[in-house]
């Protein structure tokens, strides 16, 4: 089984609820970091990654810039800002011009992961009303990485999982539960690896 | 054999030496993610096909320069971005500038104004204007024409009133402007009362007894050195017992000015100049 270093997951409308059926259900011991691009209106609250840090057993925190990407920790990109990955491993942060109207967007953090851990990264579209993330899926893909969008027949709002489909022949389309199954088992591989 | 993505990082580094080298402007210590994301988007506007293509126009076009800087240096500003902020810098920061004869203000990295503007209203409505000049400055000129002319898009100020108020607004924000069709111009009283000027964080002096330093969302785009080159900078500045107010997801832990610092208001990013410095 090839190996991965990490997660990126991207969601608009309705995304509280997939990322609560996903990353709730995760392991204590999952070995990869997961960062999150939620489109959250610019003068939401820190609700987000409290409530799911309340949920998960996993620590969810917001993302810092300068901050190092450890294993087995959820981090959510700050509203109002592009979260970006520098090749040392750390997060950058950036007030740029909004894209897809969105700060922080999909497309930035899925673009500068995949040239960071290229082949190593799985990207995740889940439900959402804009077309965000798709040409970022594509570069994950186009970089080796291995794609996954929610089933749009599943997703509250299938714009966002369409859009990703439409634009990149995608590994792996799959309903919430399946996602989160498929994550746990790459876990449980990667725990046997001696790696 | 290096892969494409190698030889990307390499030509990037390349780019960066040729506009240090040429002009002064000195990206090599930015955040390299957001400086590549703004290089591939330049160059897919331009007719390069290849991030070193663009070597040689650095070196003998300097309107392509202008044009890729304008681009490497935009960042999004609007009026009373974080009104928390500007409400704490007026309840808990002017009253302690109020026994100064005259208020020296620097706006570090302040992009096409619209803080500055901020500003001048909340010091206006603290009856500290007439005795406070704000020093705004940016590297990017096209910004700090965009920002001595004070003129800007009518629209751009929606949801501005709102903010205003959150910020501690005792009037309308409509009392400060005049509105001209689609547009809207800031009135005189406030321009006076601010310097806009060309000044490059990176190379250039500090600014001299000044009380009051912002420089928010400048840090983010900055490596280790450079954050700590422009602290030193923000520190040597300020009088003793000054006040640095940085960006929301900023902060002086594991800087070199951590120890020359006091702690005024943690969650708003407000830090204060110890006395003795």
């Amino acid at each position: 089984m090839k190996q991965y270093d990490t997660v990126v997951i991207g969601t608009s409308a309705g995304g509280l609820g997939a990322l609560t059926a996903i990353l709730s259900v995760l392991p204590e011991n999952f070995k990869l970091p997961i960062l999150v691009v939620q489109h959250q209106p610019a003068d939401a609250d820190d609700f987000l990654h409290r409530h799911l840090n309340d949920l998960c057993q996993l620590n969810v925190k917001e993302a810092s810039p300068g901050e190092l990407i450890v294993a087995g920790r959820v981090y959510i990109a700050p509203r109002g800002y592009h979260l970006l990955v520098e090749e040392s491993h750390r997060f950058s942060l950036s007030v740029d011009l909004p894209v897809n109207y969105a700060i922080p967007s999909i497309d930035v953090l899925f673009e500068s992961a995949a040239d960071v851990y290229k082949a190593k990264l799985i990207g995740v579209i889940l439900t959402g009303a804009n077309n965000d993330g798709a040409l970022g899926l594509k570069e994950v893909k186009a970089q080796g990485g291995l794609t996954i969008v929610q089933a749009p027949d599943t997703a509250e709002v299938s714009c966002m999982p369409q859009a990703a489909i439409g634009m990149t022949k995608i590994d792996h389309i799959l309903s919430l539960n399946e996602i989160a199954s498929f994550l746990t088992k790459l876990n449980d591989v990667k725990d046997t690896d001696n790696d | 054999m290096k892969n494409k993505k190698n030889i990307e990082n390499d030509e990037i580094d390349c780019l960066l030496e040729a506009i240090w080298r040429r002009y002064g402007y000195d990206f090599r210590h930015y955040s390299r993610a957001s400086i590549k994301r703004r290089i591939r988007h330049h160059m897919g506007l331009s007719d390069c096909q290849h991030i070193s293509e663009m070597i040689p126009k650095i070196f003998h076009d300097e309107s392509f320069f202008e044009s890729l800087l304008n681009d490497l240096s935009i960042s999004v500003t609007q009026m009373f971005r974080d009104p928390v902020v500007f409400n704490s810098i007026r309840q808990q920061i002017f009253p302690k500038l109020k026994t100064y004869a005259r208020i020296n203000i620097w706006h570090a990295g302040c992009s096409t104004g619209e803080e500055a503007y901020t500003l001048a209203i909340l010091l206006e409505e603290e009856g500290l204007l007439n005795r406070a000049q704000i020093y705004a400055t940016d590297f990017n000129n096209a910004s700090i024409d965009k920002a001595s002319r004070g003129i800007y898009p009518l629209k751009s100020l929606q949801n501005c009133n709102e903010l205003y108020l959150s910020s501690g607004g005792k009037h309308k924000i409509s009392d400060y402007y005049h509105a001209n069709y689609e547009a809207i111009k800031f009135k005189q009283s406030l321009v006076d009362h601010i310097t806009f000027a060309h000044h490059n964080l990176t190379c250039d002096q500090v600014f001299a007894q000044m009380h009051l330093i912002l420089c928010r969302n400048v840090l983010i785009y900055f490596d280790k050195t450079l954050q700590n080159h422009v602290l030193d900078l923000c520190r040597d500045s300020l009088v003793s017992q000054g006040f640095l107010v940085l960006g929301d997801k900023e902060n002086l832990d594991f800087t070199s000015v951590r120890e020359d610092f006091d702690n005024f208001s943690q969650p708003h990013r407000i830090y204060r100049k110890r006395a003795g410095w």
